[in-house]
């Protein structure tokens, strides 16, 4: 059987996440023998339109981003999206809580109205095309990268948790954050980063987006027992987790 | 009439997004009968506006937001960000803290250093379009560069929480801390890096004819340190080589950022009509106190204090990368001498505004941020390395053209493309920086 061909697409991000593929050092030696990495800008001079699967970082913020993806989506048999941003829009859907046009002008002032600076609302790659695996986090996480690199090799779906960071955190038994006073989005954030921000002491600000059926009961007891407001909740979790659902049809 | 005069009188060059580059640049020039028509250096990256973002946050999620700007240079965006929110809040970190915060800093500008000069320089200098074909034909060398990257990258999880994102960086303090024996194994493994450094080095030595002999002068600006003097990064304050210097907190009168004609990229120039941050700038500002190994390396390739080659930035790199492994050692040997201990974090929000500079890998970065009396985010104002560089890469393309012009279009294409890769632009740190209009 021929070697998969790959091909890597960034959009709005802040490509850390392909530095992650990067940052696999002598691992990505046999990630290259297993694959042929056909396009990969930030990393090849090589480039080709001819690839099985595309792996996509960053979210979709403006028309021309819009066309670039569905003519990858339909070249590409597999669509793997990798990182916040192209998984739940990550930090860049902050910007969706503003008027766009006076976003434009807080950063540009009296040029904003100039046309290519225009700017649609932050979507993820999922409220566009259809995306067919999830490498969340912010950066992703570079083991789950490989183990769903490596499950589509062998032909297996990858298993990607669906249960909350608490878990993960209670098995590095941890501290709970929210016993330093501090929000934590641990109770509603999707797990597979084992835990990694309170395990060096700092709060969980949900950048692997949420469970898909978050327990907002438990939340909310987690709240009444430490005494704090909704309004507390919510401005922590607009950090990574404005408006996420897909509207991909 | 020959080959090479063909191309001399006519030469069209479009290069769309350049590669082995962070973000997205473009390269177009036109020559016609000889006569230089159109030279530009464009950029359409996707803008993410970040310093609209930020309002309404509250003070302790400003760096958590802020280091997205960039994944490679993401320590340097949380450490400017984490210094300019203590500023406006009026704390003063401990000791331990700052050094610290600086050792963490070591090991990014050692993390990009090695990124840039061993995955996206090296394949021009040995003339294949990307690292992998480089697997093969050169193995220990790649393995050589892999094996630096890991360490650096190791370093940084070690101060920074992990590789990418720190998450150890709080106001007024560290969430977590090495402990002493983890501080003394990385002394340990920071010492048999460079051999490796010296490997790489030489490796680099060995096609370093291949960076073209063009030189432009310009303004160099960087940090300056004098109280104790230092090759600094982190602390200090702006200094040019022109000898000129103005305090952090004045940055906007050195930045000068404005919008050109028909190209309408924010451009900054500060005396000259242009000036460049990076490598090459520090060293200019700061070769005298350059560690051993550091002069070392740079005495090796010839890199002298007042170079204008600006292909020398990629050796001005390399001479950072030893400087600053070096420097670690001092540092941690300083650590473990006073001996670490747990500090507790206290801040309070107040309403104020704060500014700061560190150097990026790529060149020196300001944040200014300012709060309300809740503590929460009311106005930013962030100017990176590369929007600093975009007037001077343009102003090299310039003089860069007609000079070369007469190798050919491909030589030019590919000069051209060398010339922007040594800036190590980060391109989608895009903060303030706008499309260009294509001209047609």
């Amino acid at each position: 059987m021929s070697k998969p061909r790959v091909a890597i697409f960034d959009f709005a991000c802040c490509e850390g996440c392909q530095l992650q593929i990067v940052n696999l050092e002598e691992e990505i030696l046999d990630l290259i023998g297993a694959v042929d990495v056909v396009e990969w800008r930030e990393a090849m001079a090589e480039s080709s339109e001819d690839y099985d699967i595309a792996i996509i970082e960053g979210s979709i913020t403006r028309s021309e981003d819009e066309d670039r993806i569905r003519s990858i989506r339909s070249r590409a048999k597999i669509l793997i999206a990798i990182g916040a941003c192209a998984t739940i829009g990550g930090i860049n859907k902050l910007k969706n809580n503003f008027d766009l046009d006076e976003v434009r002008e807080c950063v540009y002032g009296e040029a904003h109205r100039m046309q290519h600076l225009d700017t649609a609302p932050t979507r993820a790659v999922d409220e566009v095309v259809k995306v067919d695996y999830k490498v969340h986090g912010c950066p992703m996480n570079p083991e789950e990268f490989t183990y769903v690199v490596r499950c589509l090799l062998m032909g297996r779906t990858p298993e990607i948790p669906d249960y909350p960071v608490c878990v993960e955190c209670k098995m590095k038994e941890n501290v709970c954050r929210w016993e330093y006073d501090e929000i934590c989005l641990g109770p509603v954030t999707r797990a597979g980063c084992g835990a990694k921000c309170p395990s060096a002491s700092f709060r969980c600000f949900g950048c692997r987006g949420y469970t898909d059926d978050p327990n907002i009961t438990a939340a909310k007891d987690v709240m009444e027992k430490y005494d704090l407001s909704v309004d507390m909740l919510k401005s922590k979790l607009v950090l990574f987790g404005s408006k996420q659902e897909p509207t991909y049809e | 009439m020959s080959n090479a005069e063909v191309d001399v009188a006519d030469v069209n060059i479009d290069v769309k997004h350049l590669t082995r580059v962070e973000g997205h640049g473009n390269i177009v020039v036109n020559m016609t009968d000889g006569k230089v028509e159109k030279v530009q250096w464009q950029v359409p990256e996707a803008p993410r506006f970040f310093e609209a973002m930020v309002r309404g946050r509250h003070f302790d999620d400003i760096q958590t937001i802020v280091s997205r700007i960039c994944g490679i240079c993401s320590i340097s965006h949380s450490l400017v960000a984490t210094k300019a929110v203590e500023n406006a809040l009026g704390v003063q970190v401990s000791e331990q803290t700052d050094m610290l915060r600086l050792l963490m800093h070591y090991s990014e500008q050692l993390q990009s250093h090695v990124l840039h000069v061993g995955y996206l320089v090296a394949p021009d200098l040995f003339g294949a379009p990307s690292v992998v074909p480089l697997v093969s034909q050169a193995p220990d060398a790649v393995l050589t560069i892999i094996r630096a990257h890991r360490v650096a990258n190791q370093w940084s999880e070690l101060l920074a929480g992990r590789i990418t994102h720190p998450i150890t960086l709080v106001p007024d303090g560290m969430s977590m801390i090495p402990t002493e024996a983890q501080l003394r194994d990385l002394a340990e493994t920071l010492k048999a890096t460079v051999p490796d450094l010296l490997t790489i080095v030489d490796v680099v030595l060995s096609v370093a004819e291949n960076l073209p002999a063009f030189e432009r002068p310009t303004e160099y600006v960087s940090l300056k340190q004098d109280d104790p003097p230092t090759y600094t990064f982190y602390h200090g304050h702006i200094a040019s080589a022109d000898g000129h210097t103005a305090p952090v907190d004045e940055w906007e009168t050195v930045a000068n950022e404005y919008v050109v004609g028909r190209s309408t990229a924010k451009w900054a120039k500060w005396h000259r009509d242009s000036y460049a941050v990076g490598a090459l700038a520090r060293f200019n500002n700061n070769a005298p106190l350059i560690s051993p190994l550091g002069k070392a390396v740079a005495e090796k390739f010839g890199l002298e204090q007042g170079c204008c080659n600006p292909f020398m930035n990629n050796v001005a790199q390399l001479a950072e990368a030893a400087h600053v492994t070096e420097a670690a050692l001092e540092l941690i040997d300083k650590l473990l001498t006073k001996g670490l201990r747990k500090e507790k974090v206290r801040v309070k929000p107040r309403a104020g505004k704060g500014t700061a500079a560190v150097e990026a890998p790529r060149g020196i970065l300001f944040h200014t941020y300012e709060f309300d009396d809740k503590g929460d985010c009311v106005a930013a104002n962030l100017c990176i390395p590369t929007n600093q560089n975009h007037a001077n890469i343009q102003k090299d393309f310039e003089a860069f053209v007609p000079q070369f012009a007469d190798r050919g279009e491909d030589a030019l294409r590919m000069g051209l493309e060398m010339l922007v890769r040594s800036y190590d632009p980060c391109i989608s740190c895009s903060t303030h920086m706008l499309n260009i209009e294509f001209v047609k």
